[in-house]
């Protein structure tokens, strides 16, 4: 099942990636919609942490009145990202309330009344390419807040200073794809291409590369070629290239490896090989951010699956909840069998429908019967399809089997953590084993008992030192006593002594011709002593 | 561990099945089979179905013993699909107990004492027949001259009850040996092949299965046009298959070139006995097979070298069930070291350094 290629498509020659899959795309049902925007919400809920790092610190206060745009919360620390008002309006409350997450636990989370006249506060001057330098664009891009919106939410800031660190030649901008049923990137390429080009020529410049590649699937030729047209006005080299349409293309390393035939170290980055990649929804919102001053407030997001009566891109504000969306696409045909953000591959269940959409969020699919797979799962019959399709050159079946063992270190040893969760093996897994998700939870397991045993070191380090440091005292109190103890015999010794010396005294007035010459020395000694 | 509810991903599945799997391999076992029954007869047919009903209630009887769930198991089809194996590799004529303890052999030894589906270690149809070919070496090499359906001197419907039930009786004219075990003694007697081949059979005979051999195994052709159904459904993978029958050739082709006189050439193993059925349907065997590319061709031309040396050397005139339960016993040691390179890392599993020039 291992197919490779080594086809020429668009205009390089690629390289070919080892296993994946062909899932049924299923984009037919939303790619022919165009973008629309949703009327605004009646209550829009701003989680302080929509991407990776730590979560951003509020700068608003409950009642504030705020306009569209305005800072609400700053990032915190050098992995962190801001956050502004999505539409001008009140701060109603600044608490918890449901996060967009399979657990639904509350999260810290700033909610706004929009007034309804979605008024701009005053935005920061456009930059222009020729004369912004690489430091205004990252810094631009850092105060909009803008994340990597394919999904992993990394504060795209970071990634554009990494010219301080590694030397680049290449950015990579993935518009692959590859989930089935999200046709986002796809609508957004199609419709403002020129306007990505913009974002991507300005990301190009505050990387300092020359060098840049557009990778599309090669089943959206519409996007193709729009991309094409707008790719000339990008003044670095830039070149669109088609990619086999093959998941996981998307995921970054097997992008890269496709496109320049390098592979990325494990545990790396792809700067490591001196290319960084960029979702090209990512470039979009640098495009505004630069040319428009405005900050990450909104996102195109697929709502698709068949139990979605109206599938549908639209574009909606961060913030506005599941269920508006939803009702807005004509609400739900059925009780669907999963109700997820993100693809069917990678993406989560919804814990609940009241959980706002973020930054990062790419998809609500509400997936039926058929379009679900089914619950029982059979023994592993060990057909080795999981090792012919895992783009990672792992063995799921032998990382499942240990894992079920609890051998956490032995499936750490063949490469559990060198998965990119994928799916691809449980995917084509006849027997239907959730193989994942017994990864995810060994993953999980092992960063806890990492932590605990990084606690048990600690306290045990923490030990050691006081028993060193009582040891110290014990030791001075010891030789305090030994000393107080010395001096005490020593007076004993001299008192002895002096009695002697006085009782000798006594005896040697009485008979003084007895020894003449020994008395002598003795009461120097005692001068001496005294 | 336990897993309460599935809430990672993929959401989505290929829809394949055990099932499944097991069904287009009984699909593409079919036109051998079919013919192997129309060739052999009422006899035949009666032994087919018993051992396949019998795999079936040992399974059943294995599942409630264990208290596992029957029906879910039982309609996975493998037991359906070790039964038809089973049934492959006997003597059509073969009395019904030989049939039915093949069948308890492969279901309670060869698979339900291992834990069931999945974790036998060797493969329940081979241990079946090496256990019967020990056992019972007289029944298990009592071969018959194909008298098919209809034709002049098959027996009847009622002939074949009896030839099943109560021994083969009257119609010991026709027996015959395999045509493996007839070169095999014929140069025990010193003879060269040259004198013993062309007074069997021919090539063609050989590869259409109009000789003697067990019930599945004669038609080399239909074996391997349901091989290849299996590989285009892409229920098994080129490795095992292609390596077995590669390797096959290889040695026969170089002793062939050495002695013609002592050492058949490469169509004839190819075409004789267990090994395009070996090759497509018994070494492919899932649970007992390598899960990598690089391991099943180790596995398979192994396998091919074991077949090749116990054909040519041994007492036994087929090796093709030694030769898999030998390297199924190697499987595990196969998996543990040979697996594929991790993304990112060097063979020995350290990550890849990074190429000066680039990044840092």
């Amino acid at each position: 099942m291992t197919l490779s290629f080594s086809n020429l498509l668009g205009s390089g020659k690629l390289f070919s990636i080892r296993g994946g899959i062909h899932p049924d795309d299923q984009k037919h049902l939303s790619s022919e919609t165009a973008i629309e925007t949703m009327p605004m919400p009646t209550l829009l809920r701003i989680p302080l942490q929509q991407h990776i790092g730590a979560p951003a610190e509020p700068v608003v206060a409950k009642d504030d009145i705020v306009k569209k745009g305005q800072l609400l919360a700053i990032g915190r620390g050098a992995v962190s990202a801001a956050i502004h008002a999505p539409t001008s309006g009140r701060v109603i409350a600044i608490g918890r309330f449901i996060a967009p997450h399979p657990s639904g636990l509350p999260v810290a989370t700033i909610t706004i009344r929009p007034d309804g006249k979605d008024e701009w506060c005053d935005l920061p001057a456009p930059l222009d390419l020729e004369e912004a330098s690489p430091e205004e664009i990252a810094d631009r891009v850092a105060s909009s807040g803008i994340v990597g919106m394919g999904g992993a939410t990394f504060p795209s800031s970071v990634k554009l200073n990494l010219r301080k660190r590694f030397s680049l030649q290449s950015l990579v901008i993935n518009a692959a794809e590859c989930e089935p049923y999200l046709t986002c990137d796809d609508r957004l390429l199609r419709e403002r291409s020129d306007d990505v080009a913009d974002g991507i020529a300005f990301m190009a410049r505050a990387l300092g590369v020359e060098d840049v590649i557009i990778a599309i699937e090669s089943n959206k030729p519409a996007a193709i070629a729009a991309m094409k047209a707008s790719a000339a006005k990008i003044p670095a080299k830039a070149q669109v290239v088609a990619v086999p349409t093959r998941y996981p293309m998307g995921s970054e390393k097997h992008l890269v490896q496709t496109l320049t035939g390098k592979e990325t170290p494990s545990r790396g980055l792809t700067a490591d090989i001196g290319i960084v990649v960029h979702n090209a929804a990512t470039a979009y919102a640098i495009h505004r951010a630069v040319r428009f001053g405005e900050p990450l407030i909104s996102r195109i997001l697929t709502v698709s699956g068949r139990g979605i009566t109206r599938p549908a891109n639209i574009e909606v504000l961060v913030g506005t909840p599941i269920a508006d969306i939803i009702s807005h696409c004509g609400g739900l045909v059925d009780e669907p069998r999963r109700l997820l953000l993100g693809g069917p591959m990678m993406g989560q269940p919804i814990a609940n429908v009241r959980a706002p959409v973020v930054k990062g969020t790419n998809g609500i699919l509400a997936l039926s019967e058929s379009e679900t797979r089914r619950d029982e799962v059979m023994p592993c019959i060990r057909c080795g399809s999981c090792v012919n399709v895992c783009p990672c050159g792992l063995t799921p079946l032998d990382l499942h089997s240990r894992i079920r063992n609890e051998e956490l270190q032995g499936a750490v040893d063949i490469g559990l953590l060198d998965c990119v969760a994928c799916g691809s093996c449980s995917y084509v897994c006849p027997s239907n084993i959730p193989l994942i998700q017994s990864f995810n939870y060994a993953k999980g397991k092992l960063t806890v008992q990492q932590r605990t045993k990084h606690r048990q070191e600690e306290t045990k380090r923490l030990a050691q030192q006081r028993e060193e440091r009582m040891e110290k005292i014990a030791a001075a109190k010891r030789e305090a006593m030994a000393k107080r103890k010395a001096e005490k015999e020593a007076k004993k010794k001299r008192d002895a002594e002096k009695k002697k010396l006085a009782a000798e005294a006594a005896e040697a007035a009485d008979a003084p011709a007895k020894d003449e010459a020994t008395p002598k020395p003795k009461p120097q000694t005692e001068a001496a002593e005294q | 561990m336990s897993i309460q509810a599935v809430i990672s991903g993929p959401h989505a599945h290929s829809m394949s099945s055990v099932t499944r799997v097991m069904l287009l391999v009984m699909v593409a076992l079919f036109p051998a089979t079919a013919f192997g029954l129309y060739r052999f007869g009422w006899p035949a047919i009666n032994l087919f179905v018993i051992t396949i009903v019998a795999a079936v209630l040992f399974e059943i009887a294995c599942l409630s013993t264990a208290k596992r769930p029957i029906a879910k198991h039982v309609l996975d089809g493998s037991a359906v699909l070790t039964g038809w194996l089973v049934a492959m590799t006997l003597p059509p004529w073969a009395p019904w107990w030989i049939g039915v303890l093949g069948s308890g052999i492969a279901i309670v030894i060869g698979k339900h004492v291992y834990g069931g589906l999945g974790q036998n270690l060797f493969n329940p149809a081979m241990v079946a027949r090496v256990m019967l070919l020990i056992s019972f070496p007289l029944h298990m090499t009592t071969w018959v001259l194909p008298a098919p359906l209809g034709s002049a001197g098959a027996p009847s419907f009622l002939e074949g009850l009896e030839i099943t039930f109560l021994g083969t009786g009257k119609f010991d004219a026709v027996s015959s040996a395999s045509v493996l075990g007839h070169v095999s003694t014929e140069l025990g007697r010193g003879l060269a092949l040259d004198t013993i081949l062309p007074k069997t059979f021919s090539y063609s005979q050989l590869a259409l299965g109009q000789v003697s051999g067990s019930l599945g195994e004669t038609s080399a052709v239909l074996i391997l046009a349901g091989g290849l159904l299996l590989l285009a459904t892409r229920t098994i993978t080129w490795a095992i298959p292609v390596s077995i029958l590669a390797m096959t050739a290889l040695l026969a082709t170089i002793f062939n070139f050495i002695d013609p006189a002592r050492y058949p050439d490469a169509v004839f193993h190819l075409t004789s006995g267990a090994l395009m059925l070996c090759a497509f349907f018994i070494a492919t065997d899932y649970v007992t097979s390598p899960s990598t590319t690089a391991g099943q061709l180790i596995y398979g031309a192994s396998t091919a070298l074991l077949i090749f040396i116990i054909r040519t050397w041994a007492s036994f005139p087929e090796g093709v069930g030694f030769a898999v339960l030998l390297m199924n016993a190697c499987t595990p040691l196969i998996d543990h070291f040979v697996r594929p390179r991790v993304f990112g890392r060097n063979r020995s599993g350290k990550p890849l350094a990074v190429a000066a020039g680039d990044g840092k």
